[in-house]
């Protein structure tokens, strides 16, 4: 079976691919400049943290794949693991854009709306970083936001998001040196070494996920709180990011690349991913419901803003789509062993978990619109393009700085390659 | 006429128990059954055997109990007896949804496994239906249906040949009874 491999397969990025990447990166930058020439500075902003959270999560992701796949010693994705290698290797880059983009929203400040009254406020994080909101007197005082001070303070917040960010870069970097070093030397000493650091990473991944996305996305509201927002956005990211690596893989095999990934190796990641889907739906659920029974105005707040006649129709399709969908749709087992079902899933659950992001971040920030079709317009469809070719580029770039697209001394690479189920 | 029902192959080793069924195939030797103590890659496609079908009965189960607890509440809490809870109103859904959603998890459970000891003749205090015990244990075993199969002798040579370290030529199908 492995006879007609050649695991020297180098990636080389040109084609077309490239230059659509390009564009897209063009298009982004064009709608960027454009947004802020007329006068959609906040909307930008909101569009660019989606976005730069987005792209951070799954780069985030991948190096969470890659150590999963350590500790559970797993065989199956010894193969296929070059892809989410390729994403680690992009998050030092996202993580920088990510971090820009709250330094400058956190700084730049423009008249806004806060309970009413207009105050000059930052793009970002309005609630918690205006200038005296935790000084007594001062008239943007706000007692619920000076109580949270102690987490909630700009030095604080930029070296939790920095720290988190420098570490998850650092243990990415280490486990694909390891994975560098196994493919020259051979041996069981580098996945050893590799599975130690993996371990250590899940540990403190585990805890830190849920203060990022407490950090950069729930504190956009900072009156409201739900202790499972860090889960749903794991889940968030991890059903993406394998919707992400399955599409990579079904593109590349598609330009000649990876071979040796069969049906078996997709239905694996479709099983992933629907099985995460559901598990993105639970913990969904289990925020809304406790909310709803409870019903109190403090919390029922937030869903109240999603519950606009403006963003009630994105709401119900978020669950539409990162829901239902994968449900109906890749359950059967024939429909995650088709290419092409499979790839389209994946496109379904990349733009849906975008929406889902959409719905967190878009109510607490810009707000809404005149018309509920209007939320969605040029600005987001450019951005998300601009993003979606930065990511394509990079990542693809990181791919092709491989050696081979195979980690070839893995040792657990044979039976990755006989995969069967 | 020999009186000979099943003619079991024994083999130590998978690789020559696949290496047997292609020489069996080779010869139009229609094969019954392999009995092995572990999974082996690639052996349903060989044989021929189909997908199982026990996932189309989960789902089924799955739709089952999940509609009956949900007509349950619905006739208990909206239609029978409502009650104003935490002032929701009668007909309350996602206060139905965990319910509903543990109950299509027990059903799927439960169903799947009792279709499977039902196809399979295998439920708690019945004795399993064995050809030969050691494929319970360390053996592979091929089983060949003798009377619809004729010229023994070959097929004992063919599978001696593959490496089978014993051939039984059985005449009663089973070892175990309940």
């Amino acid at each position: 079976m492995s006879t007609h491999n050649s695991f020297d397969e180098h990636f080389e990025f040109t084609g077309k691919a490239k230059t659509y990447s390009l564009v897209g990166i063009a298009i982004g930058i064009i709608t960027i400049l454009a947004g802020f020439v007329t006068n959609h500075s906040l909307q930008t902003f909101a569009n660019l943290l989606l976005m730069g959270y987005y792209f951070t999560c799954v780069c985030m992701a991948g190096v969470f794949f890659c150590a999963l796949q350590y500790v559970s010693q797993a065989g199956w994705s010894a193969s296929l693991l070059r892809v989410p290698q390729a994403f680690a290797k992009t998050l030092p880059l996202a993580a920088v854009i990510l971090i820009i983009i709250i330094i400058a929203g956190l700084s730049l400040t423009h008249p806004q709306d806060i309970e009413g009254k207009s105050v000059v406020a930052p793009y970002l994080y309005k609630l918690w970083a205006v200038n005296g909101v935790t000084v007594k007197g001062n008239e943007n005082f706000n007692a619920v936001i000076a109580g949270k001070a102690g987490y909630l303070n700009r030095p604080f917040f930029l070296a939790r998001i920095i720290g988190f960010l420098g570490a998850y870069s650092i243990f990415g970097w280490l486990l694909n040196k390891y994975s560098q070093t196994e493919d020259e030397l051979g041996g069981v000493f580098y996945y050893s070494k590799s599975f130690t650091i993996s371990a250590a990473f899940l540990v403190i991944f585990g805890f830190t996920t849920p203060l990022f996305a407490f950090d950069v996305i729930m504190s956009l509201e900072a009156h409201w709180f739900s202790t499972m927002f860090g889960w749903y956005n794991f889940a968030a990211m991890w059903v993406s990011t394998l919707s992400i690596i399955t599409l990579t893989i079904i593109w590349l095999r598609s330009q000649g690349y990876m071979q040796w990934i069969t049906q078996n190796h997709l239905h694996s990641l479709g099983q992933l991913m629907f099985g995460f889907s559901i598990f993105w739906t639970y913990t969904w659920f289990a925020q809304f419901l406790l909310v709803y029974y409870a019903n109190i105005p403090e919390e029922a707040v937030y869903f109240l803003k999603r519950w606009e006649p403006e963003f009630k129709p994105w709401f119900w399709l978020n669950i539409v789509i990162n829901f239902l969908a994968p449900l109906l749709i890749i359950m059967a087992r024939d429909s995650k062993r088709s290419t092409k079902v499979l790839a389209w899933t994946c496109g379904l659950l990349i733009v849906g978990h975008w929406l889902d992001y959409f719905v967190m971040i878009m109510p607490g920030t810009v707000g809404p619109q005149a018309e509920w079709w209007m939320e969605i317009g040029p600005l987001e469809i450019g951005i998300f393009l601009g993003f979606a070719g930065l990511f394509v580029f990079t990542t693809m770039t990181a791919l092709s700085s491989f050696k081979s697209t195979i980690p070839k001394k893995h040792p657990f690479l044979e039976e990755s390659l006989h995969h069967q189920i | 006429m020999s009186s000979t029902k099943y003619i079991l192959g024994v083999f130590d080793d998978p690789d020559d128990l696949m290496h047997g069924i292609d020489k069996l195939q080779k010869n139009s030797v229609s094969i019954y059954d392999v009995y092995s103590p572990c999974p082996i890659h690639g052996i349903d496609a060989k044989l021929g055997i189909k997908d199982s079908r026990l996932g189309y009965a989960a789902f089924m189960f799955g739709c089952l109990g999940g509609s009956i607890m949900f007509s349950m509440v619905y006739y208990m809490l909206t239609h029978d007896w409502p009650i104003n809870i935490g002032g929701k109103n009668f007909f309350p859904i996602p206060n139905f949804v965990p319910v509903t959603f543990e109950w299509t998890v027990l059903w799927t459970a439960f169903g799947m496994t009792f279709t499977f000891f039902f196809a399979t003749h295998l439920f708690p205090g019945r004795a399993p239906r064995v050809m030969d015990l050691r494929a319970t244990n360390d053996k592979f075993i091929l089983a060949i249906d003798a009377r619809i199969n004729g010229a023994h002798d070959d097929i004992t040579n063919l599978l001696k040949e593959a490496g089978a370290v014993e051939v039984k030529h059985n005449e009663r199908k089973y070892v175990s009874y309940e």
